[in-house]
């Protein structure tokens, strides 16, 4: 699945490459067609990782820059990682997030950027459509790697491409996520990633963290972690931030663990093949327990390498589209 | 002085109840004559066939920055703004820096009126010293100094004993306590209104209980204090209906709604478009039509711009980081006109949202065409559409949510004290 | 270009490209004759591949070997990369270059950039002992000292005319033509 063997009987010049939008924000702009575009990419690149020199020249020469107004090691390493493998230079700015006031500095940073003719912005802020006001200044191609509690768009493809990868499609399958929904931008994405290619997503989680609002956006809302689960074929656990417990959206995380957290007894109310997923850094014994995060169900780790070879896939069908346009 | 002839308008003053085609005659300032007993001696006649000759619009919200913020509009630029959208006076919000929170300060900014000002300005004085909303300001001193109401607008009066006491105060000297209904733990954080739009972008929301919760508390404090309560810039549907269920118990309760929340919801917002970021948040369709009904069934007495330019320092940056605010003096009439002008006899009804009832609300003696009155009066065509570029504007800044909106309705003259401070569309 | 009228010319049909791909076969085994256990066969996608797994079957025949079998997508090292609208497809070599002789298969050799393309990414993947190329068709026009060591037809032709070579297993028939304006 995903080798396109010779003789196959498809004439080679039907596979057209072509994101309408030079930049990545969200999922929300993407069509089907698109997604499943980058999703059949990172198919082919996924082997770099395979061959014995882990490269291929088709970036070389172009730059990529880390923009980071948030840490995030695992986040920004796989970019890197993504970035290196297609021969791009890498530079990776850290902005420490006291040091940045009232963001006034965003809009400099994009003109700085520009001066300097880079090619790629890879940006991670705490506010909701900083990436957006950033891609509006510039012809540099930006890609969201996470805003606020908006979108994280890269996690939502490695997502589907894992799902993918493991169930065959995606279409007609049912994931729960389960969390803190109401500040998360990987269930953002995922929800918008996963109700365009036909599958349906639930909700699961206390009232203040999942508003019944977001059945409006298309997902249903469960507040029984059982319900939530049966009939489910993924399990999406969500990190569990304990500044919500201290900002007074939970009364306990004790409590929240008894009510929703994922345990290998609590698996078994989905379906028997459920995969259990997590967008990481887990907090092992709080949303998801140890013998969780190890199941044989788990495909955590398969998320990890996956998530390289959709950012190689993104990075390469941004970067060929700005070339085709001479840039 | 000069004398001047409007002739063959379509004479509408609200408050006078007048309404049809006649002659208007302006001499030394005042408005001399209506109709058959106009006279055009020495007088330039002005032919306005097919225009509508109002009252002057009075805008009862609006920040003109000064002191403190000149980068963002100054006495002089703000008025001259007010005179291009036809508006011939203003109320001036206090959250300056520093606030108009003593009679110093009020009088500096009236020194800059006499300067710079090219239609009028009445000032609005601050509840509380500094705007903290903890000591009564000095209410008095600042109605002697020529403050026409009071308020801590840009912030609710947290303090409920304060704002009670106010009240008290404020009903004492005769001029109304104007209230910006947001309870600030309540709204949290929040950028925008708390929904649909607000969940898809992940932005903070802003329930509107924020909103209600204190007009509750406000109108209880006003049956009791019998003050004249004005809640400013409405934006729920509740509020709404508070405000009607108050009005028939008798409570001394006005209110006023901003053109931005009669046309546009929250939807404006997408794409992260921080002109449509402003305080209260925009908010649903529901809402809207809401305030709509509101205006058109008299519940909400006035249409008030809250002009609040900022410049791009403010504005260009991350959403949740952007300043709360759109200019809105050029627009208030085409905006209004383009909502709510549809009906041929809802035109004397819109205006005097803009004329009569503002200026009845704060004591104004403008609003109205009678004769002996100070001349100042607006002309403009109803009927004309146009699409709306921001570009075109005067104020200092361009935050405006409504460029590449058609709009309906052009001044063509706008007359202050018998003199044009627009004359076909030009600033003089 | 749908105004013009172009002239199309038959250059090879199913019956020729069939004794091609027999003689190229026996050609292979002839120049190889003392090391056919170090061939490897890898074709060039799109129709490369195509090629180059009839040619393994001819000359697993004649040698009575099987030959390994590679498929190679250049697409991720063209010195044009993102010009053509073509995503990169996989790359399925699933063995040890190294020391070998690698026949390299292409369909039509023309300005030479997709063979030096090609052997950049069997440089990545290790060391073989040789390269030789095989084409089905040499249009002329190189751009680039690339020579074939075995050709199925030379076909001179001019820089604006398009060679077209169709496949059974990927087209539906078997044919090579030459499109030109009339």
């Amino acid at each position: 699945m995903g080798i396109i063997g010779a003789g196959s009987g498809v004439a080679p010049e039907k596979f057209e490459s072509r994101l309408r939008s030079k930049d990545l924000l969200g999922i929300e702009e993407l069509d089907a067609g698109e997604i499943q575009m980058i999703l059949n990419t990172a198919d082919s690149l996924k082997e770099v990782a395979h061959h014995p020199i882990k490269k291929v020249p088709a970036l070389r020469g172009r730059t990529v820059v880390n923009l980071f107004y948030e840490p995030s090691t695992r986040t920004r390493t796989s970019f890197e990682l993504a970035a290196l493998r297609l021969s791009a230079d890498v530079v990776n700015i850290d902005v420490p997030t006291s040091s940045v006031s009232k963001g006034e500095t965003l809009l400099d940073t994009a003109r700085t950027l520009e001066a300097m003719s880079v090619d790629v912005i890879v940006m991670r802020h705490a506010s909701s459509g900083a990436p957006h006001s950033l891609a509006r200044h510039l012809k540099s191609s930006v890609v969201n790697a996470g805003d606020g509690q908006h979108e994280h768009p890269t996690q939502a493809l490695l997502d589907l491409y894992t799902v993918r990868e493991k169930f065959g499609s995606v279409e007609g399958k049912t994931i729960t996520l389960v969390g803190d929904i109401l500040h998360s931008r990987v269930a953002h994405s995922n929800l918008f990633a996963f109700t365009k290619l036909g599958a349906k997503v639930r909700f699961c989680g206390p009232p203040t963290l999942v508003p019944s609002e977001l059945s409006a956006l298309g997902a249903e809302v469960y507040y029984d972690l059982k319900e939530a689960l049966t009939g489910a074929d993924i399990v999406y656990v969500l990190r569990l931030q304990f500044e919500r417990h201290r900002m007074g959206f939970l009364p306990s995380v004790r409590g929240y663990v008894k009510e929703y957290g994922i345990t290998p007894e609590r698996i078994k109310w989905a379906n028997p093949d459920a995969l259990v997923m997590h967008p990481g850094p887990m907090n092992r014994g709080i949303e998801i327990s140890h013998d969780a995060a190890d199941s044989p169900q788990s495909v955590i780790v398969a998320q990890v390498a996956n998530g390289i070879a959709i950012r190689m896939a993104v990075l390469y069908l941004l970067e060929t589209s700005r070339m085709r346009e001479g840039q | 002085m000069s004398a001047v002839v409007f002739r063959g308008g379509r004479v509408i003053s609200p408050g006078s109840g007048l309404d049809g085609v006649m002659d208007l005659e302006v001499r030394d300032g005042l408005i001399a004559a209506f109709g058959d007993k106009v006279s055009d001696r020495g007088a330039e006649v002005v032919g306005v066939a097919g225009l509508v000759v109002s009252p002057g619009l009075v805008d009862m919200h609006v920040h003109l920055r000064e002191p403190g913020e000149e980068s963002k509009e100054t006495v002089g630029t703000g008025t001259r703004a007010a005179a291009k959208g036809g508006v011939t006076s203003v109320a001036c919000m206090p959250n300056t820096a520093p606030p108009l929170d003593t009679p110093a300060t009020v009088l500096y900014l009236l020194g800059r009126v006499a300067k710079e000002g090219v239609v009028r300005v009445f000032p609005v004085g601050c509840v509380s010293q500094e705007r903290k909303g903890e000591v009564l300001a000095d209410l008095s001193a600042l109605r002697e100094a020529g403050v026409v109401a009071v308020s801590d607008d840009g912030d609710c009066v947290m303090n409920s004993l304060l704002a009670k006491r106010a009240m008290i105060y404020a009903k004492l000297l005769n001029i109304p306590i104007i209230e910006h209904a947001m309870d600030k733990d309540l709204a949290d954080g929040g950028v925008v209104h708390e929904g649909r739009v607000s969940l898809t972008l992940g932005l903070a929301g802003v329930s509107p209980l924020a909103e209600e919760v204190v007009i509750a508390r406000d109108l209880l404090l006003a049956e009791e204090t019998g003050a004249h309560l004005h809640i400013a810039h409405l934006s729920t549907m509740r509020s709404v209906q508070m405000v009607r269920d108050a009005k028939h118990r008798g409570i001394r309760v006005t209110c006023e709604v901003t053109p931005h929340h009669l046309m546009l919801t929250d939807e404006a917002v997408k794409g992260f478009d921080t002109c449509a970021k402003v305080n209260p948040p925009l908010r649903d369709e529901r809402s809207r039509r809401a305030l709509v009904e509101g205006v058109l069934d008299g519940t909400i007495d006035a249409i008030a711009s809250d002009h609040a330019p900022h410049g791009a320092t403010d504005k260009d940056v991350e959403f949740n980081h952007a300043a709360f605010g759109v200019v809105g003096l050029e627009t208030l009439l085409a905006v209004s006109l383009k909502v709510l002008g549809n009906a041929p006899g809802d035109l004397p009804r819109i205006l005097a949202r803009m004329t009569s009832a503002p200026a009845r609300i704060l004591g104004l003696d403008s609003g109205r065409l009678e004769v002996g009155r100070a001349a100042d009066l607006t002309v403009f065509d109803e009927k004309e559409e146009f699409t709306f570029d921001s570009r075109t504007l005067v104020s200092k800044s361009r935050n405006t949510p409504f460029n590449g909106r058609t709009l309906k309705g052009r001044v063509v003259h706008t007359m202050v004290g018998g003199r044009f401070a627009v004359r076909d569309g030009s600033l003089q | 270009m749908g105004a013009e009228k172009t002239r199309t010319t038959v250059v090879m049909d199913g019956e020729a490209l069939g004794r091609a791909v027999t003689r190229i076969a026996h050609e292979i085994a002839e120049k190889n004759a003392g090391s056919l256990d170090d061939l490897i066969i890898v074709g060039i996608r799109a129709r490369g591949d195509v090629l180059a797994k009839r040619i393994q079957v001819a000359l697993n025949r004649r040698i009575e070997k099987q030959v390994p079998f590679g498929v190679l997508d250049i697409t991720l090292y063209r010195d044009d990369v993102g010009s053509r609208a073509a995503l990169p497809r996989s790359t399925d070599i699933p063995f040890s270059i190294n020391g070998k002789i690698v026949v390299l298969i292409d369909d039509v050799l023309y300005t030479g950039r997709s063979v030096r393309a090609a052997m950049d990414a069997l440089v990545d993947f290790g060391r073989p002992q040789g390269i030789q190329l095989v084409v089905l068709i040499d249009r002329g026009h190189r751009e680039l000292p690339i020579k074939p060591d075995y050709v199925g037809k030379n076909i001179p032709t001019q820089p604006q005319a398009n060679v077209k070579v169709e496949l059974e297993e990927t087209d539906g028939r078997d044919i090579v033509v030459v499109e030109e304006a009339a």
